[in-house]
């Protein structure tokens, strides 16, 4: 049962306050259970040796039990539960790497060395696509990271909802299309773990599965040279065709990834026509496009739905993308605009 | 349906114009299991049909059924209504059980995803739209009127009315399984995945108008049982003397209607998206279908309350009944019920905290989930202390009673565990979900629904029903359950999550079988139960109930004969006391054997079938993209509610010698039920 | 109910059923019932409102209700559902007095004022449509046209049933079936003003605001 013997420190920690939780209330279901079996059994019809009394209906000092003894229960477990979800909350970094092994030593050495190693994921129909920023290496449906170092997932979906989920490892947070969300953690044992979709996003949801990987530094640089050298390229024409749906995708390694890739995906603009997201906030938050913006918007054949239904491919609607004096024909948004993309970004939280 | 094409494009124009986008492929002939459940439906279907016409029982069932305004006869079609589609979702979750069971390692066992999502889907919006709402509307509807002493519900068109609407649902819902297809996105249908891009072809449509017609009849009927409750009790039934189960009936026809309208504003905004093309929860132009999912529990939770607030109260009047004692503690178990009402408001985050609304948001949310188990715990308390010094008959309403006591604790054990956020990043979507929900929906729900049919049954047909094939089904129920979810339980631990058509590791394998037998085990259960039925019809006279009070009963409809007149009293009872029939058995109550007058009652009427029936026509034809037929059905059903409100002869009066003769015969039954012998259940 | 069981506690006697009264039928339980269902409606407008809450300013790089309003035109608008509650009012002073041709009046200066909201209001869809500003065009657009028009959908039932109302007062008079019904319709009448006001503020004078 993986989530009770789990190999990374979050998951482990999520284990420990389902276990604690699971025995407070055992407090006092196991008496509520005994009792019931005890009570229907003694006072049975033929039990004519149980006292029948059927005035005792009522009862103050009975009723202050009855009320308080799950009220105590519950003020327990919410105690525990803020600080554990606070503690443990996906956003935020983790605060140690294992129960015997924190970030930071005794004298404020940073125990770890750099910082976490930051993992984009796109959740693609149906498959997974793991974006690594700092080793401009992609892969798909497998992800690698090293033991003991802490991981930021940043997390986004092309087209519906689904959950990135490695039970090993942490808790599930889902990847939303538009919008971003973040899980860190870290794993404390080397091995390769499954991860999936926890959420039914169509008809290839059961085959969306991944490897996780967790390997130490030195094998970590051997994967990642691996990717290097196997890998092939990731631009922006290559990313709309592969985030057409497909089912069993065997494992695939990127070495040339576009820089702004992931920005173009989580901002839904990678092709290049379509207005991004963070632009289309920034109009608004200025009070829109005016008059002049009603007709900013074009018909664009969307393959995304193909295999989805009857339909074959559809058309859809769109914002087109800004025209600047900077970028006259389109062709991507300037380095300002990226910069305003992090302010900008439409995401949770 | 996985063609690249379009069929529809192969059609002539004046097809489409007069089909929609209904093509010959639309029907599933090339599923075989599609096509022989059809045979096996049309030629039962054709049966029943020649039966009714063989007989000459269209006139009675029209007259007396169909359009009858009386609400325990609609109770009695609800319940009929929720019993023949718990079949439906019940052979739902048999095939995804032995799907599971077999798709291991590589097999992709005998459903096809695309086939196996409908089916999830189906078995989710069944069982609690179409199985579980019609049986506690349908019990409230027969229950309430009589134990407030009251003659009728406030609205009898109405509620005729709401029963066809529900009823319409049912009629779109099964239509989805052999013309065109049902939605394959899960029981709540989120966007973007439900939005038109994702899932263009009918499932969907037909998910929305059958939940909107049946949502409509649900509100409805929460109008009318509110205003009956409030209105019509008898003379001096004040709130706090009202029977539990009327007092947790208000309390469930409040939250519907406080919470249906939700479900049918936010259904309504996503068939805007779907057939407008407007941007309310779609991914690009400023949607948010985030929007959808906070809306849509907004609902949902509530949902959750309605259907288990009635079954606590039937525990509580069973638990009361066979333990021969009043209920322990009936204050508080009123402001536990009137707590988890407000609160089941606050709660409906705890369905997404994995979407990431951050630490505080989240421990807000499962801080007040846990909240409602404290009232809901003192519930558990004050039924056992009604047990205490009791002496109980373990009659079959008080064996579902126990064993649901015994059931639901586990379950809202795991829904408490599951309101630990950090808890539910690891559990969310998994199994363990799946067994969690089960566990207080059947453990809950249904096991109080159960009990509650054994125990209103003699009320309602006169007679008990058989107790040895009652026990045959429940310790087949009960065993059933328990076989079919605790592997669950551990398959979620074990990581593995919902909605899941094939599986790559072999070593799930051994808990899926297991789960597959526990499903067995339940289907024998019901199987059991549907003997039973027969049987008990067939020895109806040996388990006659001539008194009216089979169980030694202490509200007000064991004070009238099983079946009830019409009229349910001849006079109108006066109540004294919380317990208000046990307290006229103990303080001299003399049954009125003169001075009957004639009875005002409410005039049955076709208008509720006929209106539902064009409301569900105008749902196939937007289903279908039909635009002629749903204009015209549109403006048909205004029409005829119009017409309907120009008929002002809608009441009669049962004339005094009736009221006499009806009374005479229960004077003479009575009569011979002393002789037969003392009354067994008068503890 | 009161009454009786007083009347039960005054003689002594225990009683345990009521001889003399009709009981069993709701004594204004229309009104609660109608009320219960406005309740309801109002929960729909309330969601509808939240999405606009949500959603009103997604205008996808296109156009806001700063652009759009045209505030004179609203103004008139709501002037016409605001004279219609008051005549409203009107006739249901005169049906208190019994007086069936002043009612019936009355009801048909509502009838008109409504009629003319419903006209204006489609005018200005109609307007908006054509410049472009569609219910597709963004979020905001969406949820701005399916609030106003739900109103206006509520509206326009008011009016068939105003209508048949009137048609039914005439052919039976001022009975009390009638004098229910036409009740039920005020409230109705003076809820969607009431949603109306909402409207108006939240979504044409705050929408107009830069």
């Amino acid at each position: 049962m993986v989530l009770l013997s789990p190999s990374g420190d979050v998951a482990l920690q999520q284990r420990n306050l389902l276990i604690a939780s699971t025995v407070l209330m055992l407090l006092i279901i196991v008496p509520v259970m005994a009792l019931t079996v005890a009570f229907a059994w003694h006072y049975r019809e033929g039990n004519k040796k149980a006292v029948y009394d059927p005035s005792f209906h009522h009862s103050i000092g009975l009723e202050v039990v009855i009320w308080s003894a799950p009220l105590l229960i519950i003020v327990a477990l919410g105690a525990l539960t803020w600080l554990g979800t606070h503690l443990l909350d996906p956003y935020r970094s983790v605060s140690r790497i294992s129960a015997s092994k924190p970030i930071v030593s005794s004298v404020g050495d940073p125990m770890v060395s750099g910082k976490p190693l930051v993992v984009q994921v796109v959740a693609l129909d149906w498959k997974w696509l793991f974006l690594y920023p700092e080793q401009g290496i992609a892969s798909l449906n497998e992800v690698a990271a090293p033991v003991d170092r802490p991981i930021e997932f940043r997390i986004t979906s092309s087209s519906v909802m689904n959950s990135l989920f490695i039970p090993a490892l942490a808790g599930q947070i889902y990847a939303m299309p538009g919008m971003q969300t973040r899980l860190n953690a870290v794993i404390n044992k080397a091995g390769n773990y499954e991860g999936f979709s926890a959420n039914y996003s169509g008809a290839g949801f059961s085959h969306m599965r991944f490897t996780f990987k967790g390997v130490d530094e030195g094998d970590f640089s051997a994967w990642v040279d691996k990717v290097k050298k196997e890998g092939g390229s990731l631009n922006r024409a290559d990313y709309l065709k592969l985030e057409r749906p497909s089912e069993k995708e065997p494992v695939r390694y990127y070495n040339a990834v576009d820089a702004d890739l992931y920005d173009a995906i989580l901002n839904m603009c990678v092709d290049r026509a379509k207005m991004c997201m963070h632009d289309m906030v920034a109009i608004d938050a200025r009070g829109g496009g005016g008059r002049e913006g009603i007709n900013t918007v074009m018909r664009l054949t969307y393959d995304k739905a193909v295999r989805r239904g009857t339909g074959a491919t559809q058309q859809a609607t769109f914002v087109t993308a800004l025209c600047t004096p900077a970028d006259a024909y389109g062709f991507g948004s300037t380095s300002a605009a990226n910069a305003k993309a992090a302010a900008a970004t439409p995401r949770l939280n | 349906m996985n063609s690249e094409h379009n069929p529809i494009e192969a059609y002539p124009h004046w097809w489409r114009l007069l089909f929609g986008r209904f093509t010959l492929e639309s029907l599933p002939l090339h599923e075989p299991i599609v096509v022989v459940t059809f045979a096996v439906v049309a030629l039962g279907g054709l049966a029943i049909l020649g039966a009714l016409t063989r007989y000459k029982l269209w006139g009675p069932l029209w007259r007396d059924w169909l359009t009858s305004v009386d609400h325990k006869k609609i109770g009695i079609m609800y319940m009929v209504l929720g019993l023949v589609m718990l079949l439906r979702g019940f052979a739902d979750a048999l095939l995804m059980r032995s799907q599971q069971a077999i798709a291991h390692g590589g097999a992709e066992g005998f459903l096809p995803p695309h086939h196996y999502d409908q089916i999830f889907t189906a078995h989710g919006v069944i069982m609690i739209f179409f199985v579980a709402m019609p049986l506690v509307t349908g019990l409230m509807n027969f229950v309430v009127p009589l134990q407030i002493g009251a003659r009728d519900v406030a609205f009898p068109f109405l509620n005729n009315f709401s029963f066809w609407m529900t009823a319409g649902g049912v009629v779109l819902t099964m239509m989805s399984l052999f013309i065109g297809e049902f939605a394959a996105t899960g029981w709540l249908a989120y966007p973007p995945l439900s939005n038109i891009a994702y899932s263009p072809s009918t499932g969907v449509d037909y998910y929305i108008w059958a939940l909107q017609i049946a949502g409509i009849g649900t509100t409805l009927s929460g109008v009318n049982l509110i205003a009956t409750i409030v209105k019509m009790r008898a003379p001096g039934m004040s709130m706090m003397k009202m029977p539990v189960f009327t007092w947790t009936s208000l309390c469930t026809n409040i939250l519907i209607v406080a919470s249906f309208p939700v479900l049918g504003a936010v259904l309504a905004l996503l068939t805007l998206d779907r057939y407008v093309g407007t941007n309310f929860f779609t991914n690009d132009l400023g949607g948010n279908p985030m929007m959808y999912v906070n809306l849509i529990w907004i609902w949902g939770h509530p949902e959750v309350y309605i259907l288990v607030l009635p079954a606590f109260g039937i525990f509580s009047e069973v638990t009361s009944t066979f333990s021969g004692k009043r209920l322990f503690g009936y204050a508080s178990m009123v402001y536990a019920t009137v707590v988890i009402t407000i609160l089941s408001y606050l709660v409906w985050l705890h369905h997404f905290f994995t979407m990431g609304s951050g630490a505080s948001v989240n421990s807000f949310f499962g801080i007040t989930t846990m909240i409602i188990s404290i009232p809901t715990g003192a519930k558990i308390f004050n039924w056992l202390f009604t047990m205490y010094r009791g002496r109980i008959r373990f009659d079959l309403p008080m064996m579902w009673t126990v064993a649901f006591m015994l059931t639901f604790v586990i379950g809202g054990m795991t829904g408490v565990l599951l309101a630990v956020p950090p808890a539910d990043f690891v559990l969310h979507n998994s199994l363990f979900l799946v067994a969690h929900f089960h566990n207080v929906i059947i453990g809950g729900v249904l096991f109080g629904l159960f009990a509650g049919i054994y125990y209103w049954w003699p009320k309602a047909f006169g007679f008990r029903l058989d107790p040895f094939w009652g026990k045959v089904s429940f310790w087949c129920w009960v065993s059933g359950f328990w076989v079919a979810f605790m592997p669950l339980y551990i398959l979620g631990l074990m990581g593995v999550t919902r909605r899941m058509s094939s599986f790559a590791d072999t070593s799930l394998q051994p808990f899926f079988v297991i789960a597959a037998l526990g499903a067995l085990l339940i289907a024998c259960g019901i199987a059991a139960m549907i003997v039973q039925f027969a049987v008990s019809i067939l020895r109806r006279d040996q388990l006659a109930d001539l008194t009216g009070d089979p169980w030694g009963g202490r509200t007000l409809e064991w004070a009238t004969s099983s079946p009830p007149p019409a009229y349910n009293f001849a006079f109108t009872p006066m109540v004294h006391d919380g317990d208000a029939w046990w307290d006229m058995k103990h303080r001299g109550y003399e049954r009125p054997l003169q001075g009957f007058k004639a009875i005002h009652m409410p005039k049955n009427t076709g208008a509720g079938v006929i209106i539902a029936g064009i409301a569900t026509v105008f749902g196939v034809a937007m289903v279908w993209y039909v635009w002629w037929l749903a204009a015209i059905s549109f403006a048909g059903a205004v029409a005829a509610t119009i017409i309907h409100t120009f008929n002002y002869d809608r009441d009669y009066y049962i004339p005094a010698d009736e009221v006499v003769r009806t009374e005479d015969e229960r004077t003479r039954l009575l009569a011979r039920a002393v002789a037969n012998a003392p009354a067994p259940a008068q503890a | 109910m009161a009454q009786s069981h007083t009347a039960a506690a005054d003689d002594g006697a225990l009683h345990f059923y009521v001889t003399d009264d009709e009981h069993g039928h709701a004594e204004g339980g229309t009104m609660l019932g109608f009320w219960l269902y406005l309740m309801s409606d109002c929960l729909i407008f309330a969601i509808l409102f939240a999405t606009y809450g949500v959603l009103g300013r997604n205008y996808a790089a296109g156009p806001s209700g700063a652009d759009l309003f045209d505030l004179k035109l609203v103004a008139v608008n709501t002037s016409m559902l605001l004279f219609s509650s008051i005549t409203y009012g009107f006739a249901m002073l005169e049906m208190d007095k019994g007086d069936q041709r002043m009612t019936q009046r009355w009801l048909a200066v509502t009838g008109a004022f409504g009629l003319a909201f419903v006209g204006l209001e489609l005018y200005e869809f109609a307007h908006l449509i054509h410049e472009g500003a569609t219910p597709q065009r963004s979020a905001f657009l969406s949820s701005f046209f399916t609030l106003v028009g739900t109103h206006g959908l509520h509206v326009t039932f008011g009016l068939i049933w105003l209508v048949t109302l009137m048609v039914q007062v005439h052919q039976r008079g001022l009975i009390e079936a009638n004098r229910r019904r036409l009740m039920c319709l005020s409230m109705f009448w003076h809820f969607l003003d009431v949603i109306w006001i909402g409207v108006f503020t939240f979504v044409y004078l705050m929408g107009s605001l830069k």
